[in-house]
């Protein structure tokens, strides 16, 4: 298992935007999966709070929901976002790391259907969630 | 009597200064590299391509999380700038001090719902927003992003905001 983990940490290495972003992948399992990003002062969106920007949560929750997906049994192939929806419950902590989740709640033989949850170092209240449907190759 | 119109380079100079405040000002902005083209009151988003935006080696494709970005920065700074517009062009906006401290707050993203309709090719992207409405707390935009081809749209949004509060 953590040799898979491995690989799929390579492969997220590989997307030259999520690395870009310092996306780390921490947990990858059957359609479900963990990845984390670090504040940096380059993703703030609001220089008056400091507050990373709500496009950089967004690249987060996409690629952690396709991550999902590919590690679903029933995906064989690549994966692509077919519609992302995503709520901004509050603004992140400047200066706290973002970890987001994501879980294939339903999977058919075209479409995955996912939801994802993005917190800060406070978990008590996530910081944004997340609704999106995938395209499942076979 | 009349007041006469002012010069074009005067009107060009205040615009322009505004528009350069409000996207340089960003940090977020300029690490994706997105510029903003003006014509009178009209804002074209524009995402210069660059390998940091790949999400897809193979194909190769943009990366979801930067189209979105790119929608949302586009939505955010068209609803700052028609905002900020009257005060602007009225001089209740100071033009001679503006930074980050003097510039009001941007709007806030309450959610923002985003259409994957084409794979993002590794070039230059455009986008346009149209403010559905303008609400004196709460706005609703509509934003467009395209490339080669503006009928064929690869991706579309549409984006709920807080606005920020006019000092009274």
């Amino acid at each position: 298992m953590a040799d898979k983990i491995k690989i799929a940490s390579q492969f997220i290495q590989a997307l030259p935007h999520a690395r870009a972003l310092g996306m780390e992948l921490e947990k990858l399992e059957g359609g479900v999966a963990t990845i984390s990003m670090p504040y940096s002062e380059k993703l703030i969106g609001d220089p008056a709070t400091g507050v990373v920007h709500g496009g950089a949560v967004s690249a987060l929750m996409d690629t952690c929901c396709g991550a999902a997906v590919m590690s679903h049994p029933n995906n064989l192939a690549h994966t692509a976002t077919i519609d992302l929806r995503i709520e901004y419950l509050r603004p992140a902590t400047p200066g706290q790391r973002i970890t987001t989740t994501a879980t294939c709640y339903h999977v058919t033989r075209s479409v995955a259907f996912v939801r994802a949850t993005a917190s800060d170092e406070d978990d008590k209240t996530p910081v944004a969630m997340a609704t999106g449907t995938f395209t499942v190759g076979s | 009597m009349k007041k006469r119109p002012e010069h074009v380079q005067v009107v060009k100079q205040r615009r322009d200064a505004v528009l350069r405040t409000l996207v340089e000002k960003v940090p977020y902005i300029q690490f994706l590299g997105i510029e903003f083209e003006r014509r009178g009151d009209e804002l074209t988003g524009i995402l210069p391509f660059k390998d940091e935006l790949i999400g897809n080696p193979m194909l190769p494709a943009l990366h979801g999380g930067a189209t979105a970005a790119f929608l949302e920065v586009t939505a955010i700074i068209c609803l700052s700038w028609s905002f900020l517009w009257e005060d602007m062009e009225s001089g209740a906006l100071d033009i001679e001090n503006l930074d980050r401290d003097h510039l009001p707050r941007l709007p806030k993203t309450i959610d923002f719902t985003v259409d994957y309709l084409r794979s993002g090719l590794p070039r230059d992207g455009y986008a346009r927003a149209e403010i559905t409405r303008a609400g004196r707390r709460y706005a609703s935009v509509r934003v467009q992003a395209w490339q080669d081809n503006r009928m064929r749209p690869y991706a579309q949004a549409t984006g709920h905001f807080v606005m920020p509060q006019r000092k009274s």
